[in-house]
């Protein structure tokens, strides 16, 4: 049976929109897929060497269920995102998640390729000092070389 | 059923049971059963999908007072 392949493409560097990719890139590794992931725009945070930055605001995201409600007046001031992305974290422990750090160094471990498009790390004027040292740099033509022959294609 | 080896993912969720059974089989040799135990539900759907897409053989699945328990046989 020929190796399948699976090809992502990941776009946000929020903590909710960061566990996709790591979650299926990891698992699709220990199935024994090939797996590529194409950092762009925002994903670019989750290849740098800290992922402590990386956060969730309850500002426009209405979907987020909150211990109790609250006004968007109030989500607006400062240290909310801070505060929401600490109880976050601290439910993920709680209920057995991985840390985004556990899930990446999976990813590594397993040998899941990750590429981080150059045009937009030059847009953002990030030092490739910035990112962990397995990162590779490409463009477009590199991420459809790999997703063309690949069996699973998302962009996230 | 005999085993060779035991992994408790209890507590642990989703990937992790599925990502950590696949590192418990690593040094395991062909031939050899792996019992798992697992708390999430959704681990029983993901370890027979593991093992349909592995080759490791899911020989037995059972639930004891909310755990789950797999014996993966090493392809």
């Amino acid at each position: 049976m020929a190796t399948k392949k699976m090809a992502l493409i990941a776009t946000k560097g929020t903590l909710d929109m960061a566990y996709p990719p790591f979650i299926l890139a990891s698992t699709a590794a220990a199935l024994g897929w090939d797996v590529q992931i194409f950092f762009t725009f925002y994903g670019l945070q989750l290849l740098r060497k800290s992922l402590d930055g990386v956060s969730i605001s309850p500002l426009a995201n209405p979907a987020m269920p909150m211990p109790i409600p609250m006004p968007v007046m109030v989500q607006m001031l400062p240290g909310m995102e801070s505060m929401a992305t600490m109880m976050m974290k601290k439910k993920m422990k709680s209920k057995g998640v991985a840390s985004l750090q556990e899930l990446r160094d999976v990813c590594l471990e397993a040998d899941v390729k990750f590429v981080a498009c150059q045009m937009t790390v030059d847009l953002f004027e990030f030092e490739t000092s910035e990112f962990i040292k397995e990162v590779e740099y490409g463009g477009a033509a590199t991420f459809m070389k790999f997703a063309g022959e690949s069996d699973v294609c998302l962009f996230i | 059923m005999n085993f060779n080896k035991e992994f408790d993912a209890s507590g642990l969720a989703c990937p992790l049971p599925i990502v950590k059974t696949k590192k418990a089989l690593a040094d395991m040799t062909s031939g050899q059963v792996l019992r798992v135990i697992s708390t999430d539900p959704g681990s029983v759907c993901d370890m027979a999908a593991f093992a349909e897409q592995t080759g490791n053989a899911l020989l037995e699945q059972a639930s004891e007072n909310s755990k789950f328990v797999f014996y993966l046989k090493k392809a």
